[in-house]
């Protein structure tokens, strides 16, 4: 046995369960990758052959204000989805660890914790059309509620109307991502040594003090894992823009996703539409390479 | 009510239980915080909670009270409409199906890959991990032309199988490269004890590494059956036939059709929210486990 040395033995009885992952993989993933990457530089309406036009698609969507509208979209997303979640979610998980489950015990903390969850656990579709009915211009819950109220002059037409439409799905997607950072905030507290913040609370830290210099910094792992994983899951976001808007009114919240989706599925143009998610897939990996990077270079920098 | 989460709402609106209290800051404290965060959670679930009291109003009460009134009864017609309008029935059968293949084949589809590279430590193990991290990562419009035009040359356009298929590939990527970390840090006495006993690889997998990694596999399991309950983009895609579409798909698609009515509209929210709760309420533990598990190694 050459272990002691530390040898490595290659070991060939493992790769027989390594086949059918790797054949569904190709089937299922890289083959229909590569192809989607090929189609975007063909013309083609999903019948016949395709006809090779080389960069022409890519240099259609440079000049396509609908492309512009949907990337734009996206920007406003990742801020509903990612940051403001972030920022919302490091408030919330700091109060119910530090603050709430300190002073009043675990109970409520983890069950309000459940509470912000919940949102998570629906389909995303189905928070849409919760929301689609709540939203609603005539029989919608929030302008029945208003007109109740006596508040008529607030209701509108949330996502018909181009001033409002955007704005109302971003809230939507708040509502709805809100809790996945706030739990994993609130387990990432928990592998903080408590010693750190009685020391601080003696050294006459308050919470604002011990939420600046003790959370967040501890945390950062988390904060890195939450940011990547949201903005990514904004970039791809299609579900409640199909349910709410699908991209209306005009282009004010369509999204790269459901742009791509009715180049292939309504418009018959399939090359523009490989195009639209070669450059979104293209987007997604750079985006998390370089956050990636940039969490290894800060675990290495915390490390040394 | 309102569509945003603010940080700080009035503090008036849940009215803290201040006069049992020594009327000191420190003590005042927590209960103005958690009269705070009480709100912000009740704002979180106000969507539950109107979609559940207006579900089972008639639509005569719904537009002379509102939505904000309490029901006056338990009128059960809207929802028992609603359900054979969209045959719910099956599509809770085939949401059921496809969650439950999906994740039964690829926690196991997971556990082979990961055998190999947490294990079995094969060359460019490296490599394999982030091939499986991308495929998770990868927006499935990049995917979708190409796999609708493949399964329709096949002739498995439409049906369910298809979809089994793409998801337990697809959730098998993130199970692969979560489950590779866990089995890297395997004990290695009981691999060596194993090896020592002459243990075939089969007999490694499943008699000494399945059971040890039993609680992972579960919270994949979770994960996997849920994540698939809830996708949308790609079986909206597939399944265009109502009798294989699934929950989310059947009423993402009534919904964007625009055909229907308040109490139409509050019944099929009432009817996707509740299995995400049923799930909620089964699996809590699980989730919050599960989702920790997988962010921070």
């Amino acid at each position: 046995m050459a272990k002691q040395r530390g040898a490595v033995v290659v070991d060939r009885g493992f790769l027989p369960f390594l086949v059918p992952g790797l054949l569904l993989f190709a089937v299922v993933i890289a083959l229909p990758l590569t192809m989607n990457i090929g189609l975007s530089f063909t013309t083609w309406t999903g019948v016949g052959t395709p006809s090779w036009v080389g960069l022409d698609n890519y240099t259609r969507l440079v000049s396509d204000a609908a492309f512009w509208a949907s990337f734009r979209n996206i920007l406003a997303m990742i801020v509903a989805m990612a940051i403001v979640p972030t920022v919302l979610g490091l408030f919330l998980a700091s109060l119910l660890f530090d603050y709430v489950g300190k002073k009043l015990g675990d109970r409520p903390a983890s069950g309000l914790r459940a509470a912000f969850y919940l949102p998570q656990v629906l389909p995303v579709a189905v928070a849409g059309v919760v929301w689609g009915w709540i939203l609603h211009p005539t029989y919608g819950a929030l302008n029945l509620s208003l007109r109740t109220l006596g508040l008529d002059t607030l209701t509108r037409n949330w996502l018909g109307d181009h001033s409002t439409a955007l704005l109302s799905v971003m809230a939507v997607m708040i509502w709805f991502q809100v809790g996945y950072p706030v739990v994993i905030f609130m387990a990432g507290l928990q592998r903080v040594d408590p010693q750190l913040y009685e020391a601080a609370e003696l050294d006459g830290a308050n919470w604002a003090q011990r939420f600046r210099h003790i959370t967040v910094h501890m945390i950062r792992p988390e904060i890195f894992v939450v940011l990547l994983t949201t903005t990514i899951a904004a970039l791809k976001v299609f579900g409640p823009i199909y349910v709410l808007t699908r991209g209306g009114p005009g282009n004010a919240t369509n999204v790269p996703s459901y742009f791509a989706y009715q180049n292939f599925f309504e418009r018959a143009q399939v090359g523009y539409g490989a195009a639209i998610a070669t450059v979104l897939t293209l987007i997604v990996v750079v985006f998390s390479a370089l956050f990636l990077g940039a969490q290894s270079r800060d675990e290495l920098r915390e490390a040394s | 009510m309102a569509t945003t989460t603010p940080l700080r709402p009035p503090a008036d609106r849940v009215t803290p239980p201040v006069e049992r209290l020594p009327r000191t800051r420190a003590s005042l404290g927590p209960w103005v915080v958690l009269a705070l965060l009480v709100v912000v959670a009740l704002l979180t679930l106000a969507p539950f909670l109107l979609v559940t009291m207006n579900a089972i109003k008639t639509p005569a009460e719904y537009s002379t009270n509102g939505p904000l009134a309490l029901p006056e009864g338990l009128y059960l017609q809207g929802l028992i409409d609603f359900w054979h309008r969209v045959d719910f029935g099956q599509k809770l059968i085939n949401s059921a199906l496809i969650s439950g293949t999906v994740a039964v084949g690829a926690v196991v589809l997971s556990l082979c890959n990961a055998f190999v590279i947490g294990i079995g430590r094969v060359r460019g193990r490296l490599a394999f991990l982030v091939l499986f991290l991308l495929a998770n990562m990868l927006p499935h419009e990049a995917l979708a032309y190409p796999l609708y035009y493949l399964a329709r040359a096949v002739g498995i356009y439409d049906t369910r199988f298809a979809v089994i298929v793409i998801f337990t590939v697809i959730q098998s990527a993130f199970g692969t490269y979560l489950l590779s970390s866990v089995l890297a840090k395997f004990p290695t006495e009981i691999l060596e004890a194993a090896r020592v006993d002459g243990a075939t690889k089969w007999q490694l997998l499943w008699r000494v590494i399945v059971p040890v990694s039993r609680p992972t596999l579960s919270v994949l399991f979770v994960f996997f059956f849920i994540w698939t309950w809830n996708e949308f983009f790609l079986p909206l895609i597939f399944l265009i036939s109502n009798a294989n579409q699934t929950v989310p798909v059947a009423l993402g698609v009534l919904q964007g059709q625009r055909l229907m009515d308040a109490t139409m509209s509050s019944a099929s929210g009432l009817l996707g929210v509740l299995p995400a709760i049923v799930f909620f309420l089964l699996f809590q533990r699980t989730l919050t486990r599960g989702i920790t598990a997988g962010a921070v190694k």
